[in-house]
């Protein structure tokens, strides 16, 4: 297995009134090769911050901060936080590509397609117009367009939501990248369209090896798509494992009660009890609530303990890891 | 495209008509008329008066002299001149070149000069700079242009002597250079307040399209800096500038009978402004339609711009 990127107690603030506002915290992962990581939690627990953190997109510093390490493994390492930002652009849709939950408004309406893939090629290989056009065109083949020629001269409002994903992806794909930083893809889109893009990305990923940071919302995608699955909730890492670990023995409350509020995981067997969503909302930055952070919502919340930093991230075994005080008799009670 | 202009001429002559209605109406109910002018005359019997008011047409109902001023109009012929029996069309082609010269060189001063305080307001947000240009742009908004221009011939003419302080050429020289240093206040005078609004909403239209999701694929595509300012954001900011142009021109020429007056430009706003005191009603018609078709047509272009700069305007 190819490493090619690790993230290391990742710290992101933004700044607000003054002070900096801590958002993402001690996030750690790695992404391998041909695998495919998923990041889930709900809206507002910071999955976008820390992608884009990867990217280094977020506001320049003071407005926002990130500190910790990305490293870049390829011939030598390289960490991403520390390089110039003359440097950070070549890696940029070279390296590591992304692609964004809005595909409708992804696109600039004022150019066509191709010229939008050629943009992406020629800001990074000095090729002729031409040689680039070609690419261009075996590139929206590749994500499964009919009559890819012809798409080169179309204008982004005259396709669907999917379509324009696609050439989202076919942009992405441009350059070969490493590593494919795609944030919630597939959110803004109805559900046949979804499971098509799904299947696209995965097929993509065979063809290429690469490696697939995937942030959802929706644990229906996670079993679809993900080796690894890292849960977060309120800026930090809850619960970290295989898929199938999670997903059969979630340990954090907060991940069964994700999975208790999507249907598809009910008929794959894999979602005992009824259908329902978590109570209440996603913490405020500014106002985090003590120990657990999710303790004000949680149904086996325990006053004394639950609200007592600090919560360790521990392992449970086999690299399983989990951030709650009481998984050990949650456990016990459920068998 | 040819559907899309042929409904909006269609459209323009509709308001045309509806200006040309509107103008006469009001002309003719305002008290004095062109009568009063003779009257002054030392001597001017009730008789006369008559006789003048039966040659010009006047002492026919007001209906009948519009649907004959109209039918006239629509075959190109704009009347005589109250005062000097002059054709009203070539009347105003003498003032033409005098206002376009001004207009034409204020424009490009105020819509460059905006565009680029504008940018750098956005690229810089809430650098000094961008403080600077922000109250700059208020203090130009909030003080009337006679006023600025009264003071500019005060300071610059009067006082440094370094502009001359009206009139489009120096008789006897009238040279390009000559042109040229008659043209720099009024047209500065005139280009003020419109630098002031194009900064301020190129300004705003930077930062909206700073903040829309293809700036952010722009980047993540790894496009310079450069280009994605100039070929992702400039390039999508300045399509709702063209409307504003298109919208601004009305006030554009507004400001310059101001400016005319001010600095005794021989242009179309200051003809108005005599012919308003003549009662030359003919004239008076004449620059109201002829100003009126200019701002129509400079919108008709804003709109064929905008639906040329921005692919998703149907035209249909
Ligand atoms: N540019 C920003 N400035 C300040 N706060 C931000 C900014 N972007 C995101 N946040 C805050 O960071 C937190 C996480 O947001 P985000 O990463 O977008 O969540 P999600 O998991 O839904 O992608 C939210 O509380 C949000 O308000
Ligand atoms: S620590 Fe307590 S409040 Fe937090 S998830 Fe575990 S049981 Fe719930
Ligand atoms: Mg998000």
């Amino acid at each position: 297995m190819t490493r090619v990127l690790t993230v290391e107690n990742l710290n992101i603030g933004f700044r607000s009134e003054g002070r900096e506002l801590p958002v993402v915290h001690d996030v750690s992962f790695t992404l391998e090769a041909g695998k495919t990581l998923a990041l889930v939690g709900e809206s507002g627990s910071g999955k976008s911050v820390t992608s884009l953190g990867i990217m280094r997109l977020l506001p320049p510093p003071p407005q926002s901060r990130a500190r910790g390490k990305i490293i870049l493994h390829s011939d030598e390492d390289i960490d991403l936080l520390s390089i110039s930002e003359a440097r950070m652009r070549r890696l940029r849709g070279d390296r590591i590509a992304m692609i964004f939950q809005e595909p409708l408004t992804s696109l600039n309406p004022v150019y066509t397609i191709g010229d939008q893939i050629i943009e992406a090629i020629r800001s990074h290989r000095a090729i002729s117009a031409r040689k680039a056009r070609e690419r261009a065109v075996e590139l929206i083949d590749q994500v499964g367009i009919p009559d890819a020629a012809a798409r080169l001269t179309t204008y982004p409002h005259e396709l669907s939501g999917g379509m324009r994903q696609r050439i989202m992806i076919a942009i992405a794909l441009a350059l070969e990248p490493e590593i494919l930083i795609a944030d919630e893809p597939t959110t803004a889109l109805d559900v046949t369209v979804q499971a098509q893009i799904i299947d696209l990305l995965r097929r993509l990923q065979a063809e290429t090896g690469m490696a697939m940071l995937f942030i959802t919302h929706d644990f229906g995608v996670v079993a679809d798509i993900a080796d690894r699955t890292i849960v977060m909730y309120a800026g930090q890492m809850v619960e970290h494992g295989q898929t199938e670990a999670v997903l059969e023995t979630p340990l954090m409350p907060y991940t069964s009660g994700l999975m208790r509020a999507v249907p598809e995981l009910e008929t794959a067997g894999l979602n005992q009890g009824e259908l329902q969503s978590i109570e209440g909302f996603v913490p405020n930055p500014a106002s985090l609530p003590n120990g657990c952070a999710f303790h004000p919502r949680c149904t086996h919340t325990l006053s004394g303990i639950c609200d007592v930093p600090p919560v360790p991230f521990e392992d449970a075994g086999n690299g399983h890891l989990v951030r709650c005080k009481r998984w050990q008799s949650i456990l016990e009670n459920a068998e | 495209m040819l559907r899309f202009t042929l409904y909006r001429l269609g459209h323009s002559v509709l308001l045309l008509f509806l200006v040309s209605l509107i103008g006469y109406t009001i002309l003719h109910l305002a008290p004095g008329g062109p009568l009063s002018q003779y009257a002054l005359s030392p001597g001017m019997s009730q008789a006369e008066l008559n006789q003048i008011a039966e040659r010009m047409g006047l002492n026919r109902p007001i209906p009948i002299q519009y649907l004959d001023w109209l039918s006239s109009f629509l075959v190109g012929d704009w009347g005589e001149s109250f005062r000097d029996g002059r054709a009203v069309l070539s009347v105003i082609s003498g003032h033409l070149f005098a206002t376009i010269l001004l207009v034409l060189s204020s424009s490009v001063i105020s819509i460059g000069l905006g565009t680029l305080v504008g940018v750098l307001g956005a690229t810089r947000r809430y650098s000094a700079w961008d403080y600077l240009a922000t109250v700059g742009a208020m203090i130009a908004l909030s003080i009337p242009t006679f006023w600025f221009g009264l003071v500019a011939i005060y300071v610059f003419a009067l006082r440094l002597d370094w502009f001359p302080s009206g009139n489009m050429y120096s008789i006897g020289d009238e040279s390009f250079l000559d042109y040229v240093h008659h043209l720099v206040m009024p047209s500065l005078v005139l280009a003020l307040v419109n630098v002031a609004i194009w900064s301020r909403y190129m300004r705003s239209s930077m930062l909206d399209v700073i903040g829309q999701d293809f700036v952010r694929t722009a980047k993540a595509k790894g496009v310079s800096g450069r280009r994605v300012l100039y070929g992702h954001v400039i390039r999508n900011a300045l399509i709702p500038m063209i409307t504003l142009a298109g919208i601004q021109l009305p006030m554009l020429l507004s400001g310059a009978l101001v400016t005319e007056t001010v600095f005794t430009w021989p242009g179309i706003g200051r003809l108005f402004l005599d012919s308003l005191g003549y009662n030359d009603y003919p004239v008076i018609m004449g620059v109201l339609m002829f100003t009126a078709i200019f701002v129509l047509l400079g919108n008709l272009i804003a709109d064929i711009l905008v639906a040329i700069a921005d692919p998703r305007v149907r035209l249909e």
